[in-house]
């Protein structure tokens, strides 16, 4: 996709928009432009390639005939303008799905229907039926049946996600019910969202926190509640931040913490961002990784019990060790 | 010069789309590469021959002439390159216009998008605006995901490294894969295993580098009837339930009260620093020790007595551990 331009994708492109033209008559530059997401410039080049082509006898009348005489205009093409083609009806209809299309249409088709109510699933379930037929005619099909998409895609999170964004668009103050865990609290929270963010495969609400008095990323699926008030918000407008390092550089107040891991909790490696990862011997590694609240810690430590031990800094394992003592005397 | 081979490839496909017959090597010379030399024909013909396939155009390679074989013809079945008919009413439409909304994964977003192009291009109106529904968003951000997913397309074994849970050792695997599929919001690959001669599953999260397909495609067949989410579902790690009861300290172990079938508030508890309430959970016992583990002094297990025994003994151990170092 970040190819440079080639023939071959310029062909595809032509391949959709004449039988688009076709279907459609005459159509504005912009509208076409829009429905096959291709800018309204490379459109208008596509286009000129029509000129030369057309039936193999060579004369004027086998070519297509494009009518795009009133597009340039002094700065560029003329959104306006209106294109038509004709003499193409060979290329009325445009090529079949390939087995990557198929299946990847279907399958979120599919995912769509496991998540919709029964309303729309019997919708999804027609175009389903159709899109199927349709790829099993040019034998796609067979693919598309290899995916599963699961039953548990995350609507509700989606629904929260463009809820929250909204909020952020209109500048609307936002109450949360946030659970953070590394404190095992539920917490109540005004907010001024900036907008809904990933990193690391997850979803995040960047917001400036009254609580905190400072800027604060919220965990989507931690939210409990997110109830978005009538009030406008206060602070200055600005947009999400860029989380493109991931988060765990955003905070500045980091310690770097080595602890030894046995096989048991080597699985915080897929967890957790490490700064590094050794080999130590007998399956065990060494990590270090940068801990930002010490409590988030202790309690990763509690879990993982008895497979992690604190190399570095020595302070962070007498905190654990008198947690680990705490929680045994409960049992006498 | 990009419009010259656009006008080309395109002025090739027609020719060969509108023709009943196969249309002979020398004719397609003739006509759209008049200016070349023979090698230099023989070079680019192919080549665009390749990019037009690698568009998906359909081309048939056939013999022109039952007397004289050594003359290769060229065609393209317009029934075989074009899109069927598909009338979609406008709902219809418009759930598949969301469909483009739903993989968060580049290539794969892509590719539904330009399927949608193309039933635009048919005359479908999709009006992305149309339905209220909420589109669910389907990740896929483990490396080795396209690699099964073009292996269970084309059916090419596999060959990877694999940690299995709980191990350290990493093991090279050989895989037929049958198919991809996502179950507790995770991906995983199931097929048959040609070392150990049976099914068996793999979490895509633990494949180690690069997994690589291996053979020619269509290597093996993938048994009739294979359901793949349903055998999934049968072979990853399906936690069985029990019955759990726990104290939990007065405004402590929330995610713990979420998952609760009964509470019962203000007990007595294992200490008097704070009240006490219990937790029913009809729970797996995978993992729970590590989440109780995970509170601290403000949880006490009561049932079952085997993870009252665990969460005590790990505790032991690595109490032990920390005054030994």
């Amino acid at each position: 996709m970040n190819a440079p331009p080639s023939a071959k994708d310029q062909v595809a492109r032509l391949l959709t928009l004449v039988p688009y033209l076709h279907a459609h008559g005459e159509v504005r530059v912009d509208d076409a432009a829009r429905a096959l997401g291709v800018d309204p410039d490379q459109l208008f080049r596509d286009l000129k390639v029509l000129f030369m082509c057309g039936l193999p006898g060579g004369y004027p009348d086998d070519l297509i005939d494009v009518d795009i005489d009133a597009l340039e205009g002094p700065d560029g093409v003329r959104t306006d303008g209106v294109i038509r083609v004709s003499n193409a009806d060979y290329l009325a209809r445009p090529l079949r799905l390939n087995p990557t299309e198929a299946s990847a249409v279907i399958v979120a088709l599919r995912a769509l229907r496991n998540g919709a109510k029964d309303d729309t699933r019997e919708v999804v379930d027609r175009a389903l039926a159709k899109l199927e037929a349709a790829a099993a005619e040019g034998g796609a099909l067979s693919g598309a049946a290899q995916i599963d998409p699961g039953a548990d895609a995350d609507t509700d999170l989606a629904l929260l996600a463009r809820r929250l964004q909204g909020a952020a668009d209109r500048g609307r103050h936002v109450r949360l019910s946030y659970y953070v865990p590394s404190r095992d609290e539920q917490s109540d929270r005004l907010v001024d969202p900036r907008g809904v963010v990933t990193a690391d495969g997850h979803l995040y609400l960047d917001a400036w926190c009254h609580s905190a008095e400072a800027p604060r990323l919220f965990r989507l699926d931690r939210i409990d509640r997110a109830e978005v008030l009538d009030e406008p918000v206060e602070t200055p407008q600005e947009g999400p931040r860029d989380l493109g390092d991931g988060i765990f550089s955003q905070s500045t107040d980091v310690t770097p913490v080595t602890l030894l891991l046995e096989p048991e909790a080597r699985w915080v490696t897929e967890y957790y961002p490490m700064e590094e990862i050794r080999e130590v011997g007998q399956d065990r590694i060494e990590v270090v990784l940068l801990v930002a609240d010490e409590r988030w810690l202790t309690r990763l430590l509690l879990r993982l019990a008895p497979h992690a031990t604190v190399v570095s800094p020595v302070g962070y394992a007498d905190t654990f060790q008198a947690a680990a003592q705490r929680a045994l005397s409960l049992y006498g | 010069m990009t419009a010259g081979k656009s006008e080309r490839l395109l002025n090739l496909l027609i020719m060969l789309l509108v023709q009943r017959h196969y249309v002979p090597k020398d004719r397609i010379r003739e006509i759209l590469y008049a200016d070349s030399s023979p090698d230099a024909f023989e070079k680019m013909f192919e080549r665009d021959k390749d990019e037009l396939r690698s568009l998906g155009v359909p081309i048939e390679v056939g013999q022109m002439d039952a007397f004289f074989d050594d003359e290769p013809g060229y065609r393209i079945r317009p029934d075989e390159f074009a899109l069927p008919d598909i009338n979609l009413t406008a709902d219809e439409a418009a759930v598949i216009g969301l469909a483009t909304k739903v993989w968060q994964h580049a290539r794969l977003a892509e590719a539904t998008t330009e399927a949608v192009r193309k039933l635009t291009a048919l005359g479908v109106d999709v009006d992305l605006t149309a339905l209220d529904i909420v589109e669910p968003r389907l990740s896929a951000d483990e490396p080795s995901f396209d690699v099964f997913w073009e292996a269970t397309q084309d059916r090419s074994p596999v060959t990877f490294d694999y940690v299995r849970s709980g191990e350290t050792e990493v093991r090279t695997r050989h895989l037929e894969p049958w198919g991809v599929a996502r179950y507790s919001g995770r991906w995983y690959v199931v097929g048959f295993d040609t070392d150990r001669q049976a099914e068996r599953i793999f979490r895509l999260s633990r494949v180690q580098g690069k997994a690589v397909k291996e053979g020619p495609a269509g290597a093996y067949e993938i048994p009739p009837g294979t359901d793949v989410g349903q055998v999934a579902r049968r072979l990853a790690p399906e936690p069985s339930t029990e019955r759990v009861v726990l104290l939990v300290r007065k405004g402590a172990g929330h995610t713990l009260r979420r998952g609760a079938d009964h509470l019962e508030e203000g007990v007595p508890g294992p200490d008097t620093e704070s009240t006490w309430d219990r937790l029913v959970l009809e729970r797996g016992s995978m993992g729970l020790a590590d989440e109780v583990l995970g509170y601290g002094a403000d949880v006490y297990v009561e049932e079952p007595a085997l993870l009252r025994e665990r969460v005590v003994r790990r505790l032991r151990t690595a109490l032990a551990r920390e005054e030994s170092a």
